[in-house]
């Protein structure tokens, strides 16, 4: 059954695409700096073009998620959205306060603390519009039919996310206890509940690709949640190691940090035996692919490349270096930017009725991409261990080592290219779908 | 064979442990362990200060402090003792972007006045001081340029 009030899903994920082209420019930007060419340096510095790339991430991934919620929780509880009128009301304004902080960083308005640089004014219109957001899933799941597992835990993961914003609103003198709260939103959000909404993304999707039972499906949701809160909430840990909290985090941090990669690893080998024991009749191969692609390089980006450096004695020499950026962009984009794009190349041809999913331009993208992303990484590896040996282990200085891994942010820039090029044919296939319509999503019911 | 219902309880029942367990921890990091180890009785007035133009001109964007921020410029945590107070003065206080005239990257010229030059430093001071368990590392080996 297919309810109309779903496309209300599209302009949350036009908007979200939207933001990921503006997010890539800066990023470019931030590459060239790197490099050595900074001539926009009067107009967009480092500073600001850093934070308009790392904002504007969190922004179309939440957009992404909403516009999932607005999709996943109709067709999950049988019931249309309560409110569509909310829900286009809270997009727009959504969008004014993003693009009102990114003009704002142009403008050195900012709260100037990393991932949370939204001015404080704004935060307040975030909790606000995030509060609305809530109401009108809450209140569609209440008046619903069913409320199942997949639609509760994607939920109780917006829900979590929304709270753990708070924790970052309160002002510290010390330095110290502003760093460990922040780490609540930051840390909680990213490995901690934002792995839920994942996780209700990747279990609607498999129900319905695979054709697996839902029961079974949900039973694993359940493990995979359960294990991600094991780990992730002690191994906040590794972020408190070196910013002035007792030295009991070292030990706690590193046990269970070193334990994050057990969730990634069971969501990618759930993914991968939902879809062995799956028909294989779902024509939509491109949204398998990004489906089963998500849960894999998650398990690379977020869990290997993750535990890579979070041991105590290693992340005293990587902390603070650019082997942070190689597995932060991996993490990010498997875990949360491929899951979006996944939801949105299987919901489109449900919105639209236009079966444009097995084409060569859906394929080119998902490939270009995801190369183009893998290069990155292995850039930013290879800068960031020739940094720690030269800066942290030879004691070379900062600025010196810094010109002599420019290379690298080269090679980095290139394969930025070839991602570039995949999310392109990504958003020009999104566009070729065309807008959607009630009569497509009657016909898919 | 495990359960659904099974599942779900070890999903509830190992996120309520571990929260309590978090809290807790934050807790006495928060209420016994901090003003010790950060020397709190130190964070005066200007420290404050410091920290607010440290945060109302994003300098995380570009630098890191206890290894966090961007990696676009110098770690400044212990900026005091590498460069000494009237470097980091002079770097605060310059009318033209610093750095311009060599070959490294430019900082923003901010200008700031005597006070808040005075004001961020006492910031760097501060947190120059803090017990962060060994970081940053000192390097293990020394060696000298040729050319």
């Amino acid at each position: 059954m297919k309810y109309t009030t779903q496309k209300v899903a599209y302009w949350f994920f036009l908007s979200a695409l939207g933001l990921l082209a503006l997010q890539i420019v800066y990023g470019f930007i931030m590459g060239f700096a790197h490099m050595g060419m900074d001539g926009l340096h009067d107009f967009i510095p480092f500073n600001t073009a850093r934070a308009v790339h790392t904002n504007l991430l969190v922004c179309w991934l939440l957009l992404g998620f909403m516009g999932s919620a607005y999709y996943i929780i109709p067709e999950e509880s049988q019931n249309e959205l309560y409110s569509p009128k909310l829900a286009y009301i809270q997009l727009i304004s959504f969008l004014a306060v993003g693009v009102t902080a990114v003009i704002a960083y142009h403008f050195n308005w900012w709260e100037g603390r990393k991932f949370l640089e939204i001015p404080r004014p704004l935060d307040y219109l975030v909790v606000v519009n995030v509060l609305a957001f809530l109401f009108n899933i809450l209140m569609t799941l209440f008046k619903g039919k069913k409320q199942t597992t997949t639609a509760l835990v994607l939920t109780m993961g917006l829900l979590f996310s929304a709270l753990l914003y708070l924790p970052g609103m309160i002002w510290f003198d010390s330095q110290t206890l502003d760093s460990f709260y922040r780490w609540y939103v930051v840390h909680l959000w990213v490995e901690g509940v934002w792995e839920l909404i994942m996780g209700g993304i990747l279990a609607f999707l498999l129900i319905k690709i695979t054709g697996v039972d839902r029961e079974v499906i949900e039973k694993w949701l359940y493990v995979i949640v359960g294990l991600t809160f094991l780990s992730g909430i002690l191994g906040t840990g590794h972020h408190f190691y070196y910013i002035g909290a007792p030295s009991y985090w070292l030990w706690i941090g590193g046990i269970f940090s070193a334990l994050e990669p057990l969730a990634f690893l069971a969501m990618a080998l759930f993914a991968l035996n939902m879809y062995r024991k799956g028909e294989k009749k779902h024509p939509n191969k491109t949204a398998l692919n990004w489906t089963l692609g998500a849960a894999i390089t998650s398990f690379v980006g977020a869990g290997l490349l993750g535990a890579a450096h979070t041991l105590p004695n290693v992340n005293l020499y990587t902390h603070g270096t650019l082997v942070t950026a190689m597995h932060g962009h991996m993490a990010f984009w498997g875990a949360y930017a491929m899951i979006v794009l996944a939801i949105i190349a299987y919901a489109m041809p449900n919105l639209t009725g236009r079966k444009l999913f097995n084409n060569g331009i859906s394929q080119y993208a998902f490939w270009l991409s995801n190369i183009g992303m893998i290069g990155m990484t292995v850039a930013f590896g290879v800068a960031g261990v020739a940094q720690v040996y030269l800066e942290r282990i030879l004691g070379v200085d900062f600025m010196e080592t810094q010109k002599e891994i420019e290379p690298h942010f080269l090679v980095l820039v290139l394969c930025a290219s070839g991602f570039t090029i995949g999310i392109t044919l990504y958003i020009i296939n999104f566009f070729k779908f065309g807008k959607p319509t009630d009569e497509a999503l009657v016909a898919a019911s | 064979m495990l359960t659904k219902s099974q599942a779900k309880i070890f999903f509830l029942a190992g996120t309520i442990i571990f929260s309590v367990l978090f809290l807790g921890l934050s807790y006495d990091t928060h209420v016994n362990k901090h003003d010790d180890q950060t020397n709190a009785d130190k964070i005066t007035p200007e420290v404050v200060a410091g920290k607010h133009l440290w945060e109302s001109n994003n300098c995380m964007g570009c630098h890191t402090i206890f290894g966090e921020g961007a990696y676009y410029a110098p770690e400044l945590t212990k900026v005091i003792e590498r460069r000494g107070a009237p470097y980091v003065k002079g770097v605060l206080m310059s009318p033209t972007p610093w750095g311009e005239h060599t070959s490294g990257r430019k900082m923003v010229a901010y200008g700031f006045s005597e006070e808040e030059a005075n004001n961020l430093i006492a910031y760097f001071e501060w947190i120059g001081n803090v017990d962060l368990n060994g970081f940053p590392a000192k390097p293990k080996y020394e060696i000298k340029k040729t050319k």
